[in-house]
């Protein structure tokens, strides 16, 4: 044990306070530096370290790097560094400090080794965050990120709760693995499910990163989901109950995206449906599923911050990310065009990509383990990947019908980050191995037989096929300016009713309470003057005898008292 | 909105080459449909060996997840100022 190892985590948290006090050119180093050295401090950290420190008579084990830890740091790492070159065109404090707490974050409570330290951090990843949305400005962020706030901060509550449960059952604070079973666990477990989306838990998602700013919602997508699966896979890895909790996460949200009109929002449903393939991966629970579920978390967040960096370019540049008025951007922005078909190839799986490579190490888990509706699921829920990802994302921003936008390509810094993470995502795609090295358990199998190339090559080409069809034949769905109606309906429609309801009975009831009181007061004030007032008993002038004459009682009274 | 007008139609916006586009992939199709009789298939459950199996799957899993949303337009889908009334 050694309490000298520098926490990654802690770093990106210090550089994010510092920063808020430094101009932008400094600041914009910082963003660079910190990450970059927090990935060279955990590189230099060997796999198997541990620090814990005493506070208020409890040991915290504030690090664990472990063979499961070491990867979601290293990408939390990595999806910072992303961020702040994604930003670096902006001059915003507040943002520019709150990404880096953020981040910071979440790695600490990746590397937290015991469940109040990772308490404290889930909590900071939550407050840290909302800035990136209300930055936004907007009276729809603003509620948002209200909305946000009551979700993040529940998952906070529920997990407080689970945790000192959980530690006067056992009495250890150790986060490990858990089974389900006592209200503790289940407590620990639905606080993580918020944060994963599970389903009916899901639309703080949703209904928030779409609100964020352009740079905000880059940086939202990489760290509170993943930091969820990550939680899941320590705590509760071979868990069977995930895997349909996965899998109906892989499938409900692609209805919803195919019919959702802003782009942003339409990424947010498949991040959704990603964090499902994540968790039957989890919830499998078998080395292979482990592997995969680690992978395609690492693979995601770079082609999904990609997809969300293209479609924020996008905003950043037309002022929209509207389906509906956008389309033809390819000549504008074809880099951006370029980029975003990289990561929509991707996140569909196509051979030589990432997403090929990490995804089809859950598919062969439930392959081997021969449960087939599960992997009847997740192929269908790839194919429709390939609908709301693959296709209608680049598809209705660059191609499609022009919506006369004719803009500049995005700021070169922008393209910076997105050439990274496109030439990520082909190199792992090419070079899997280089990923394969960094997984909990060892990984023998090539992903590239000839048999998984060709049938998943067909599945997402057919899928091709059928969009060509539906498009050709004008039975493809038009993009509708409009809202689509979600769980989030449940807290602004009936939820406010109800809080303007009670607000209002309050009103009244304060209303009463005031008149009442000043009935009250005016009774008093009236029986004060009538009897001090001019008229009064005690308002007229005393006579000298009556007075003298109550005094001598008075004494007499003291007397008689002090004799008893 | 649309093109500013008397602007040169792009390479994608010529119907000749989003022709072409369409051509190429029917003929990828065909290779595809082609290639399922030229490799060893090593299948992991029955279903597998249903001919074309994953060309069939991804054509109508595609179709049927774009008419469902569709359908489900009629009951989620409101105006793009629903929750800006109150």
């Amino acid at each position: 044990m050694n309490a000298t190892e520098l926490n990654p985590g802690l770093l990106m948290i210090v550089a994010g306070l510092v920063a808020a006090l430094l101009p932008h050119s400094l600041r914009r180093a910082l963003t660079l530096a910190a990450p970059a050295s927090g990935i060279a401090v955990l590189l230099s950290t060997p796999i198997g370290s541990q620090s814990v420190v005493t506070f208020a008579g409890l040991p915290l084990t504030i690090l664990r790097l472990d063979a499961l830890a070491f990867p979601f740091a290293l990408i939390f790492l990595i999806a910072a560094l992303l961020g702040a070159i994604y930003a670096l065109h902006q001059d915003d404090r507040l943002q520019d400090a709150s990404a880096m707490v953020y981040a910071g974050a979440a790695i600490g409570a990746t590397l937290a080794g015991d469940l109040a330290t990772l308490f404290i951090y889930w909590e900071l990843t939550a407050i840290s965050s909302v800035f990136l949305i209300l930055a936004a400005g907007t009276r729809s962020a603003y509620r948002a990120s209200i909305r946000y706030l009551v979700w993040q901060i529940g998952s906070g509550v529920l997990l407080l709760a689970g945790i000192l449960m959980y530690y006067r059952s056992s009495g250890s604070l150790a986060f490990g693995h858990m089974q389900l079973g006592s209200m503790a666990t289940w407590l620990i477990f639905i606080a993580f499910g918020i944060k994963c989306a599970f389903p009916f838990l899901h639309n703080w998602l949703q209904d928030s990163y779409p609100e964020a700013t352009v740079t905000g919602t880059v940086v939202l997508s990489a760290f509170t989901t993943k930091l969820a699966v990550y939680a899941f896979a320590r705590g509760f890895a071979g868990e069977n109950l995930l895997v349909p909790i996965g899998a109906a996460m892989t499938c409900f949200p692609v209805f919803f995206a195919v019919i959702e009109n802003d782009l942003r929002r339409v990424l947010s449903f498949s991040l959704n449906n990603q964090l499902g393939f994540m968790l039957v991966g989890v919830g499998l629970g078998t080395e292979l599923a482990i592997n995969g579920a680690v992978s395609h978390a690492f693979a995601h967040i770079i082609y999904k911050a990609l997809l969300f960096m293209s479609m924020g370019a996008v905003l950043y540049r037309t002022g929209t990310a509207k389906a509906s008025a956008l389309g033809g951007l390819y000549k504008s922005m074809p880099w951006t065009t370029v980029f975003c078909i990289i990561g929509a190839l991707s996140i569909a799986g196509f051979p030589l990509t990432s997403g090929f490579v990490t995804k089809n190490l859950t598919l062969s888990a439930a392959d081997n383990l021969g449960y087939l509706w599960i992997w009847l699921l997740l192929i269908f829920a790839s194919a429709g990947v390939m609908e709301h990802s693959g296709i209608k994302i680049p598809f209705f921003a660059f191609f499609s019908h022009d919506g006369g936008h004719r803009v500049k390509e995005a700021p070169a810094n922008m393209l910076v980050a997105m050439g990274i993470c496109a030439a990520a995502c082909i190199f792992i795609g090419v070079f899997p191995q280089a990923l394969y090295a960094i997984l909990p358990y060892p990984v023998e199998k090539s992903p590239y037989t000839v048999s998984s190339v060709v049938t998943k090559t067909q599945l997402l080409v057919f899928s091709i096929l059928a969009f060509g069809v539906l498009i050709r034949s004008g039975l493809y769905p038009k993009e509708i300016p409009s809202t689509n109606l979600n769980t989030d309906w449940f807290l602004r429609k009936p939820g406010m009713a109800l809080v303007r309801a009670v607000a209002r009975m309050g009103s009244s009831l304060n209303a009463a309470i005031v008149s009442t009181g000043m009935a009250l007061a005016r009774v008093a004030a009236d029986l004060v003057h009538a009897i001090n007032g001019p008229d009064g008993q005690l308002g007229k002038p005393w006579p000298t005898g009556r007075m003298a004459f109550w005094t001598t009682v008075m004494l007499g009274a003291y007397l008689v008292l002090s004799y008893l | 909105m649309s093109a500013p007008e008397g602007e040169e139609p792009g390479w994608f916006d010529r119907p000749e080459n989003v022709n072409k586009l369409w051509y190429a992939l029917l003929v990828v199709c065909g290779a595809l449909t082609i290639s399922e009789f030229l490799y060893e298939h090593h299948p992991h459950f029955d279903i597998e060996n249903i001919p074309e199996f994953f060309e069939i799957f991804g054509f109508f899993a595609f179709v049927f997840i774009v008419f469902a949303g569709k359908a489900l337009r009629t009951l989620i889908m409101r105006d793009e100022s629903y929750y800006e009334r109150d």
